[in-house]
């Protein structure tokens, strides 16, 4: 950062020009308001085609034959081709992270070969000139199955009586871990209160609005592919398409558009979408693959559907002393490629009880594979359920003991001047503000006000309920979550950023933009950085021939990581500016800044603005000495080194009213007060907050992929797969604690996944507070009004 | 086999234009006005008719475009976001969208738009709770419905101050 000194100083995000910490609109929400964006789905290019798929109706199942001459003939089509076919020009890819010590999975086609299994799994595909007609085709390609015994039950995965889904498998165990701090039985055996509870998270998936879409377009003359995807880490597909193809990686290029939703669902390989990439390679035209909605449910990754044992020890005063946790759970069939199905239940190892100050700490993480969809990380990875654990039993606790939930918080959480602090896991802390967070929660509240209010209407028989949750989150990770594993998933990001001949900025970067705001706090970091206009500033994302190579975005990771990228490249394109700025002013570069789009001396509003230094510098050269060159093009890349994740913290509420005789929840108020350390845009960080925080009450209430004992989704339409909906969410109050992390001069962590993390504890523990005096209690999410009813006894 | 392929001849107006085209009968309106008329704003999220993505209006009234067959809207006035953002009508909805950051992905959107417009219509001045029961039809999945009642209620607001 040395390089920087002179030039940082004048960075002042406090500063009534700074864009830093203001909530300016985004430039690109007008054209998606218009209609006026462009999915994958919008695009169609000459000579394309469509692929459709044929999925087996079975969890598992020998394929025993396939009969393509019907849809060979079909109208429109141009190629049936089998999982077998496909596996001729694909390599097979493994899903394991290798620092996830022990981890397994077998290798993995694009479409299952020999045996399928899971329903929903693609075996066949159908190429036509249209969608509709690669559908008519996919109904006559006769597939004979020899129907399997399916392995469902995560509890029973590893009973040597269950079916073994892989041959080379000796078990279906994917991956287990264990942390043990040493003292636990002590704590426990000598604790005043010990509580434990068995909770059990549902299967639930993101439901991108958009559904999962590419476009493979194989270029036979140059031997190049361009893939139109809607993804949210572009090299990270350019490295898996190259390396399963055979192709050099420089000749593909991955341009990705909008996004219509991601949240962790598109960031995986799916087969379907390799297929299509090999069937453009097969055919040398473009493909177009379009997931339809019942596709997306069986085949967009699942996740949660976690059974957790948890146990805390407490001393009188409510002290907590010790922690344990066993969680499994059942991931499908497969690890996903490349980031793995090990990474959630890891995560719940390394985060349970991450708040609170207790010393010992035994956590035991079992990953079984089953004839379900595949489960993999989706938003907030395994942050709801570590967080609804450990303040489930925080709540128990406090409960049994007479203590009011927010002082058994305020007894045991680490106190916000103890940093830097290990937990028992092992995980650093940098900075956390955990007491700020939720005395400021607390006030937002009432939460004073609502206790009375609650007591009031008990006594009219009305049942309201007060949940608190608080919570930590991985945000900014280094190299140690995926680098280290062998993934070739990058932890670092770049910004190329130049100032063109008009005298406008273009700053292109890795991290991409799904509608969180990206580009436009990317431009605001650089406009402030450089002292432009913002409006002056274009940024470039979600193309791999145009931007640095980056990881793109996930784990909360675009606005520190990739923000710090974009201010460290303007600051150096800031300093070459007033190096050229000092030839043509004939004075020196300390004595000069940049203001208002003009290079001028310090303290003074005349000078020299950027396009006319531009116009000098690209097109009279002629006038500048000869020993000198400007450059106006200058690249930065930015990683996380102190920490392996800079995590960030914060607190949730929940109001909500149980109707005793229905099971109906009512939520009737929510509130976050989120600490991502230094807030670039306030109301972009609010909206991550309340997005995220729904679809939180959608995993707590509503969403669940429900199978049958034969390993059918029952499901698996958007009628009957509930998603939060207008009418039923509630009004979210958010608040900010500002910790700026000292690991970036940023100082931005990530906001995009506590919303998430957090809301399934508040609300479970609302309902529980709601329920508590009837003698109730609900240890399984979703929620829904039968766990309720089946809770107060009112039905079996 | 042969119903699959039968098609028909359509006039419609779509967005003030007249349109003619051969279509086959099961061809839905979502798509008809997207890979026929290449009216890409229209999309497509369920494909029966829960998300409300696919929102459009025909002769007035927002209907579900992947739930109308295109040879239904014969003879029909057909509005896409398209048509509404050139003819500025949905510009006061679309600003305030913008200004509370009522939309992230953008692709609910469109159909949002269509069916704030047509509350606002039946219902000048509705409460919050009335716009978050007309949005019911419509499925976001980033924002979390907050900005989006933000806005419409603000639009709702600015018309009933001008018409005083």
């Amino acid at each position: 950062m040395s390089e920087f000194d002179e030039t940082a100083k004048t960075l002042n995000f406090d500063s009534p020009n700074s864009y830093v910490g203001r909530s300016v609109t985004r430039p690109n929400a007008r054209r998606l308001a218009q209609g006026r964006g462009q999915f994958v789905d919008d695009i169609v290019l000459p000579r394309m085609v469509h692929v459709a798929y044929a999925r087996s109706p079975h969890a598992h199942a020998r394929i025993v034959a396939i009969k393509s001459k019907k849809a060979q003939a079909m109208p429109g089509v141009v190629r049936v081709v089998t999982g077998a076919e496909i596996a001729m020009v694909v390599k097979p890819y493994v899903g394991v992270l290798t620092h996830l010590q022990g981890m397994r999975s077998p290798p993995q086609y694009p479409l299952a070969v020999d045996v399928a299994r899971w329903q929903g799994e693609p075996v066949a595909a159908v190429v036509a000139a249209s969608r509709a007609e690669a559908e008519d085709a996919v109904e006559t390609v006769e597939v004979e199955y020899e129907e399997l015994p399916a392995a469902l039950d995560a509890e029973r995965a590893l009973d040597p009586s269950e079916p073994k889904i892989h041959k080379e498998l000796d078990s279906n165990l994917c991956f287990t871990r264990t942390v043990d701090t040493g003292g636990v039985d002590a704590a426990m055996k000598s604790a005043h209160l010990v509580v434990e509870d068995t909770i059990v998270f549902g299967r639930h998936t993101g439901v991108t609005m958009e559904p999962r879409a590419i476009v493979a377009d194989y270029n036979r003359a140059d031997e190049s592919i361009t893939v139109y995807h809607c993804g949210q880490s572009p090299h990270m597909m350019q490295g898996i398409i190259a390396s399963r193809l055979s192709l050099d990686e420089h000749r593909v290029r991955i341009v990705v558009r909008d996004v219509g939703g991601s949240f962790g669902i598109k960031i995986h390989t799916y087969g379907d979408e390799i297929a299509a990439c090999a069937l453009s390679l097969m055919l040398g035209r473009p493909v177009k693959f379009a997931a339809d909605r019942y596709e997306s449910f069986l085949s967009d990754i699942h996740a949660r559907d976690h059974r957790v044992k948890a146990k805390l020890a407490v001393d009188r005063e409510g002290n907590m002393l010790a922690l344990e946790i066993d969680d499994l759970t059942g991931v499908g069939p497969y690890s996903m490629f490349p980031r793995s199905s090990g990474v959630e239940c890891n995560q719940i190892v390394n985060l349970t009880g991450g708040p609170y100050k207790h010393k010992e700490y035994r956590a035991k993480g079992t990953v079984v594979f089953q004839n379900k969809n595949m489960m993999c990380q989706y938003r907030a990875v395994g942050h709801p359920i570590a967080i609804a654990v450990a303040e489930h039993l925080v709540d128990q606790a406090a409960a049994k003991l007479r203590l009011d939930p927010a002082e058994m918080r305020k007894r045991n959480l680490i106190p916000d001047d103890a940093y830097p602090y290990k937990s028992p896991s092992g995980m650093r802390f940098e900075a956390l503000s955990h007491h700020k967070c939720i005395d400021k929660l607390l006030e937002l509240m009432d939460y004073e006000g609502l206790r009375r209010e609650q007591a009031e209407l008990r006594k009219k028989g009305i049942h309201r309920g007060i949940g608190l949750s608080s919570f930590i989150e991985v945000t900014n990770p280094s190299p140690m979550f995926y680098g280290v594993g062998g993934a070739r998933i990058a932890a670092q990001d770049g910004c190329t950023i130049k100032l063109d001949a008009n005298g406008s900025i273009v700053a292109a970067t890795g991290v991409t933009e799904q509608g969180q705001g990206t580009e436009t706090i990317m431009a605001q970091i650089a406009a402030t950085a450089l002292g432009v206009e913002m409006s002056c500033v274009k940024v470039l994302t979600g193309d791999t021939d145009k931007v640095p190579y980056g990881g793109g975005t996930w784990a909360s990771r675009a606005a520190g990581i990739g923000g710090e990228a974009v201010l460290q490249a303007s600051l150096a394109l800031k300093r070459n500016i007033l190096e050229v700025g000092a030839v043509i002013l004939k004075t020196g570069a300390a004595e000069l800044d940049i203001a208002d789009g003009k290079v001028v001396k310090k303290g003074t509003e005349q000078g020299l603005s950027l396009a006319e230094l531009a116009r000098i510098c690209y097109y009279r050269g002629n006038e500048l000495p000869i020993d000198f060159q400007p450059e106006l093009v200058v690249t930065r890349h930015y990683r996380v080194k102190d920490y392996a994740f800079v995590f960030s913290n914060g607190a949730q509420g929940c109001l909500l009213e149980v109707d005793t005789d229905t099971g109906f929840v009512k939520l009737l108020k929510m509130w976050c007060v989120d600490d991502c350390g230094r807030v670039i845009n306030p109301k972009l960080v609010d909206e991550q907050a309340r997005g995220g925080i729904v679809q939180g009450i959608g995993g707590a209430l509503f969403e669940h992929c429900i199978y049958d004992d034969r390993g059918q989704l029952l499901n698996a339409t958007l009628a009957d797969y509930l998603v939060p909906m207008a009418a039923e969410m509630p009004d979210i109050v958010c608040a900010h604690v500002e910790t700026p992390t000292k690991t970036s001069m940023l100082g931005a962590k990530g906001a995009g996944e506590a919303g998430t993390g957090g809301a399934p504890a508040a609300i479970m523990n609302a309902v529980n507070d709601a329920l508590r005096p009837l003698g109730a209690k609900v240890t399984s999410q979703p929620m829904t009004p039968e766990i309720i009813l089946r809770a107060l006894g009112k039905v079996r | 086999m042969n119903t699959l392929l039968e098609t028909v001849e359509i006039s419609l107006t779509v967005n003030g234009e007249r349109v003619k085209r051969m279509v086959p009968v099961r061809l839905n309106l979502a798509d008809f006005l997207r890979n026929e008329l290449e009216l890409t704003g229209t999309h497509v999220g369920c494909e029966h008719g829960v998300c409300g993505a696919c929102t459009v209006r025909v002769d007035g009234e927002i209907v579900r475009g992947c739930l109308l067959f295109a040879c239904q809207a014969d003879g029909c006035k057909v509005d896409t976001i398209e048509g509404l953002s050139d003819s500025r009508e949905l510009e006061e909805l679309q600003s305030a969208f913008v200004l509370t950051n009522a939309l992230q992905c953008g692709f609910c959107t469109p159909g949002v738009l269509m069916a704030a417009q047509a509350l606002l219509r039946d219902l000048p001045d509705p409460s919050r709770e009335q716009i978050r029961e007309y949005l019911s039809g419509n499925y976001c999945r980033c924002t979390g419905y907050q900005a989006i009642v933000d806005a419409i209620e603000a639009v709702a607001k600015a018309r009933a101050g001008r018409a005083k």
